[in-house]
């Protein structure tokens, strides 16, 4: 908070203004704003490449970004000499093809980042993550390794990994999208859990049912801009733009919605 | 034509399978047969094999003198220590040969230290590193390039004969310093190896829970990258266990320079020959070892695959 000028954001969890992002020549974020509240959860669609993933990355700070600002709870996390590590502690982020660490136990996974980001002592960053496995699910799975567990518990596993953290803010890249269908319900319903539990996530997903079931806000990115948002109701009852409509129309096709 | 594989023959195909070769149809009542058949002539191959060339050997016109100066009975029980019905630990080659362990370990324990740090070095990112990065690239590079002996030769005698006070003068230490930075420098590609092979997703996940890129390093990307190169760090310290013998040039009296002299002293290779048994013994085990761990590797990447 001491060193960002801009406008201070009362409320706000994360505040993005102006947020280009290349590739080298391919330009994949072209001016991103968007402002989040806390406890919000906003559910991103769009087409594959259409800068999704990418947004995502780079709130977590692991793509450096090329033009704009974003502040989270007050502070500009990409003002010059910001400390990248303390940053991502306070944000979680899940990724799609889970990459948990497959020569850690899952108890080992979960406390890897409190034991040596946050310093906690062992023993008390072990009771947490029995607490969080036990919460969704995975308590007897502690001592297995990644390789034993269904994609669903892998990506149960990932989830409680970013929260053992005690991250402000969840970003969750396409979680679903490697599971096999019959695992997608488990993975959404801990989600679900969450956001009555007032955690403000970023969610990019093409499960367009969850997304009208979950999100108070739906964004609908085009080419790495935003093209539409709106309550879930309006985007997928009343989609202004022709993209939109187009885009909604091929999920409907393909039976997603 | 039952051989040609063809559509139409391929009722033949199943019958007449490469003796011994991969895969056939499973399950099949001759399969046993095969089994059996396979084993035997491989047997008979190899004994005709070995007997054509053992008999050629044995009636060439100079075999009774080369079986005199490399297969000599007597000497050979000399060269471990058999003297005249008892037993001399002190004139037995395996004595010097604890000098090659010596070697071979303390050099080994140095080589995994220095090998992963310059590996580290290498993998440095960003412009800031480019030095670093340049200068342990250049390292390997020269390294692997220098024959092993000049190595040895250069630093056991150039650095005692400059005379500086304080600096060691036993061959021993240069000849573990030699092996160090020679074998540093291909442990080192293959650490680079093992750490390349690691999914960048997996330090985007390491550095997402907010750990430093050092700990990345330690906690997630290097525990997966030695794991995974251990088969091949074996296969170099094969390697380094047969190269311990060039440290004999700068004065180390190891397992060759004691055959050597021996071989001096009545003019017979036999103490050769008990010397390239003693590596055999040594080596066999280690090369064994290495091929069951990747054999294990294979078998695991296959069942975790997903």
């Amino acid at each position: 908070m001491s060193a960002s000028p801009g406008p201070v954001s009362g409320g706000q969890a994360l505040v993005i203004e102006g947020l280009h992002k290349s590739f080298g020549k391919l330009e994949v974020l072209r001016g991103i704003d968007l402002a989040v509240a806390e406890h919000e959860v906003i559910c991103l669609i769009g087409a594959s490449g259409s800068g999704k993933s990418t947004l995502l990355r780079c709130i977590n700070l692991l793509e450096p970004i090329d033009a704009g600002r974003i502040v989270v709870a007050g502070e500009e996390i990409t003002a010059r000499k910001v400390d990248v590590n303390r940053i991502r502690r306070r944000i979680g982020i899940v990724f799609q093809a889970f990459n948990l660490f497959p020569h850690m136990s899952v108890l080992d996974n979960v406390t890897l980042g409190p034991r040596n980001a946050l310093r906690m002592p062992p023993a008390e960053a072990e009771e947490r993550a029995r607490a969080l496995l036990r919460r969704f699910g995975l308590e007897e799975k502690a001592l297995d390794f990644p390789d034993r567990l269904s994609g669903g518990q892998q990506q149960r596993v990932a989830i409680v990994r970013a929260l053992a953290m005690g991250p402000d803010l969840l970003l969750l890249d396409e979680v679903t999208s490697a599971l096999d269908p019959e695992l997608v319900a488990e993975v959404l319903n801990v989600i679900r859990e969450l956001a009555a539990g007032g955690m403000t996530m970023l969610i990019a997903t093409h499960e367009m049912g969850f997304a009208r079931d979950i999100a108070v806000r739906v964004v609908f990115l085009d080419a790495g801009r935003i093209l539409e948002e709106g309550p879930p109701d309006r985007i997928f009852g009343a989609p202004r733009e022709e993209r939109t409509q187009q885009f909604l129309r091929r999920i409907v096709e393909a039976g997603r919605l | 034509m039952s051989l040609s594989g063809g559509p139409l023959d391929g009722g033949d195909l199943i019958r007449v399978p490469p003796a011994g070769g991969p895969r056939r149809v499973l399950g099949r009542r001759d399969d046993r047969a095969d089994a059996i058949r396979s084993t035997a002539i491989a047997l008979v191959s190899t004994i005709v094999f070995f007997g054509v060339i053992g008999w050629i050997v044995v009636n060439a016109p100079g075999w009774p003198a080369v079986q005199e100066s490399f297969f000599n009975g007597t000497l050979f029980a000399e060269a471990f220590g058999f003297i005249r019905g008892s037993f001399v630990w002190e004139r037995s080659i395996l004595r010097a040969f604890l000098v090659n362990v010596q070697l071979f370990l303390i050099a080994e324990v140095l080589i995994l230290v220095f090998g992963l740090l310059l590996a580290v070095l290498r993998s440095l990112p960003g412009p800031v590193f480019f030095p670093v990065r340049a200068l342990a690239t250049v390292y390997a590079d020269v390294f692997r390039a220098l024959p092993g002996v000049l190595v040895i030769f250069i630093l056991g005698f150039g650095i005692p004969g400059l005379g500086i006070a304080g600096v060691p003068v036993e061959p021993f230490f240069y000849a573990v310093v030699a092996l160090t930075l020679i074998y540093s420098a291909y442990v080192s590609e293959v650490y680079r190896a093992g750490i390349e092979s690691v999914h960048p997703s997996q330090e985007a996940a390491a550095r997402s829970l907010g750990l430093s890129r050092f700990q990345s390093l330690r906690f997630v990307i290097l525990p997966q990258a030695v794991r995974r190169v251990i088969p091949p760090l074996l296969n170099d310290f094969i390697g380094l266990q047969k190269d311990t013998v060039l440290v004999s040039f700068v004065g180390v009296v190891e397992i060759f320079r004691a055959s050597q002299i021996k071989q001096a002293a009545t003019f017979n290779f036999t103490p050769y020959v008990a010397t390239a048994l003693v590596f055999i013994v040594v080596t066999i085990p280690l090369a064994r070892l290495t091929d069951l761990l990747v054999a294990r590797d294979r078998r695991r990447a296959a069942a975790g695959a997903r």
